[in-house]
């Protein structure tokens, strides 16, 4: 399974047009949108992961979207946790609604599940440490 | 029925049986109660949270001409001029000058512990005995000449779960609150947690040895708002922030991995503090209190966005309940996320345990208790005719 994290920025114009909707049904990707900022007549934006078997389907769709004007950027940055600083408090996984960030039993480590990361970055400003960077 | 000195005996031999306060709680399920009042010396407890009542006495020497230092700087963090030349005292809160919450009175403990060199920066008006009016010089943790943590008001004996149910986020002490009771937090140590497996407060009291940030420490006095008349549930544990205790150590010997400093955004610096005390098994009564579980201990959820001194309490939850990652209040489940390191806290227990088993720690008698009754009083805004007049006792 081919797997891509993207930024789609939306001009003003194409916030009404139903291009998500195109690429499911006739590019058969599978999407799944992690961010969306959409208000009709500004410049949009979606932080979504597009699946499909292969990597070929995944670029006809993104190509698909540029010829209509969108703007595609791949998800450069990440979250990343200094090991060296964390202290294991666990108070990020307070605001981590995907569940990305998680302690529990029976070692109450940190532990960090990048797929389920959505970047909200709600856990940069929530870290008492400042041990969670966005990293480029 | 053992005695301290029974117990130091043993410890000495190395004949002493010792557990952490979350192993004796699987021996007694196993073996009983009774077992661990005949069995078991001592038991230790930690915790490591933000304790924001924290801050260390720092006597730098006398520099050539001297000055009788008035305004103090440590790395751009005011600390204080009012006492004698070349003493001070910084605390955890204090806010950088120029780089405001980013970095604090904590981060400057941090770093003297980490052995970096700190940037002092001090004035004085001048006198006759000491000329001096500027000075700016570095210092480490091993160039001045005493540097001992004084923490007013440490480990709390259990503490609120906090939640909020406005409709924007809120930034407090208790960490990020999510809008709409997104989320809950909630900040003791529980079963581990030192003023919860003594709850009358029968072995911890002044000059009881413990271990702070890493080195040694001791209780210093009872801590400021030691609240001991706390409601407190059959068992005898406290449902809010009871006890509490003073605490002091030499700075020197502590670590960063048990002194840690921190942010918490639109409120400020505090100190990740790490304690650990060691509590003697000294007969069934003290047996019972060590074997404390998570599920026994309760606490009151409190609504953080109510801007008062008392704060409306919308449910009752044990420490089983948080620590499972979701509790119900009024019926919705919310997530709990934990604000002090359990992994810190276990791993202090088991140093401590392990210091005692080699024998290089023994225990104290405490010289005098943490007091059991004592009233804790807000502060009203009042003119000077208003003082309340204290009723006298009757007698007879």
């Amino acid at each position: 399974m081919a797997k891509k994290r993207v930024i789609l920025i939306f001009p003003a114009a194409l916030t009404e047009e139903a291009l998500v909707y195109k690429l499911v049904r006739d590019y058969q990707l599978a999407i799944n949108i992690l961010r969306a900022k959409i208000t009709p007549g500004e410049e949009g934006r979606l932080v979504m992961e597009i699946s499909n078997s292969t990597e070929k389907a995944i670029e006809r769709g993104l190509d698909y979207l540029r010829s209509h004007g969108v703007l595609v950027e791949e998800l450069g940055h990440e979250i990343r946790i200094d090991q060296d600083s964390c202290i294991d408090c666990g108070a990020c996984t307070g605001v981590c609604l995907s569940d990305a960030l998680s302690i529990s039993a029976p070692d109450w480590k940190l532990k960090f599940d990048k797929e389920k990361c959505i970047l909200c970055e709600l856990c940069v400003s929530a870290c008492p440490t400042r041990s969670i960077k966005v990293v480029f | 029925m053992k005695t301290i000195a029974q117990i130091n005996e043993r410890i000495k031999k190395g004949e002493a049986v010792v557990l952490t306060a979350d192993e004796v709680v699987e021996f007694a399920e196993k073996n009983g109660v009774e077992a661990v009042a005949k069995e078991v010396d001592v038991v230790t407890t930690a915790t490591f949270g933000a304790m924001c009542s924290s801050g260390a006495f720092l006597n730098f020497g006398h520099a050539d001409p001297p000055i009788r230092m008035t305004k103090i700087l440590l790395n751009d963090v005011p600390a204080y001029g009012g006492l004698a030349a070349v003493d001070t005292y910084i605390g955890a809160t204090e806010c950088s000058l120029s780089e405001g919450i980013k970095y604090g009175g904590a981060h400057v403990i941090e770093d003297l512990v980490a052995g970096k060199p700190i940037k002092l920066e001090a004035t004085s008006p001048g006198t006759d005995c000491y000329p001096r009016r500027e000075i700016t010089t570095y210092l480490t943790l091993d160039s001045i000449n005493q540097a001992y943590l004084y923490n007013p008001r440490n480990a709390y004996q259990n503490y609120s779960c906090a939640v909020n149910t406005s409709d924007k986020v809120i930034h407090t002490y208790m960490g990020t609150l999510l809008p709409r009771m997104g989320n809950a937090t909630y900040a003791t140590s529980g079963q581990l947690s030192p003023l919860l497996n003594d709850p009358y407060y029968r072995t911890i009291g002044m000059g009881t040895r413990i271990f702070l940030g890493g080195g040694i420490g001791y209780v210093a006095w009872e801590g400021t708002q030691h609240n001991p008349l706390a409601n407190r549930t059959e068992n005898g544990v406290p449902t809010a922030g009871a006890g509490t205790m003073a605490v002091i150590g030499n700075l020197r010997g502590m670590s960063t991995e048990f002194l840690r400093a921190a942010t918490f955004t639109n409120y400020g610096t505090t100190l990740y503090v790490g304690i650990g005390v060691p509590i003697p098994v000294l007969d069934e009564e003290m047996a019972r209190f060590v074997c404390v579980r998570d599920e026994e201990i309760v606490t009151n959820v409190y609504d953080y966005s109510v801007g008062r001194r008392s704060r409306p309490s919308l449910a009752q939850v044990n420490y089983k309940e948080l620590r499972s990652g979701q509790i119900e209040i009024q019926g919705k489940k919310v997530r709990t996320a934990p604000l002090s390191s359990l992994a810190k806290a276990q791993k202090i227990a088991d140093l401590l345990k392990g210091w005692i088993v080699d024998g290089k720690f023994t225990l104290t008698e405490p010289i005098m208790g943490l007091p059991k009754s004592r009233v804790n009083t807000p502060l009203d805004i009042i003119g000077p005719d208003e003082i309340p007049v204290e009723e006298e006792e009757e007698i007879g």
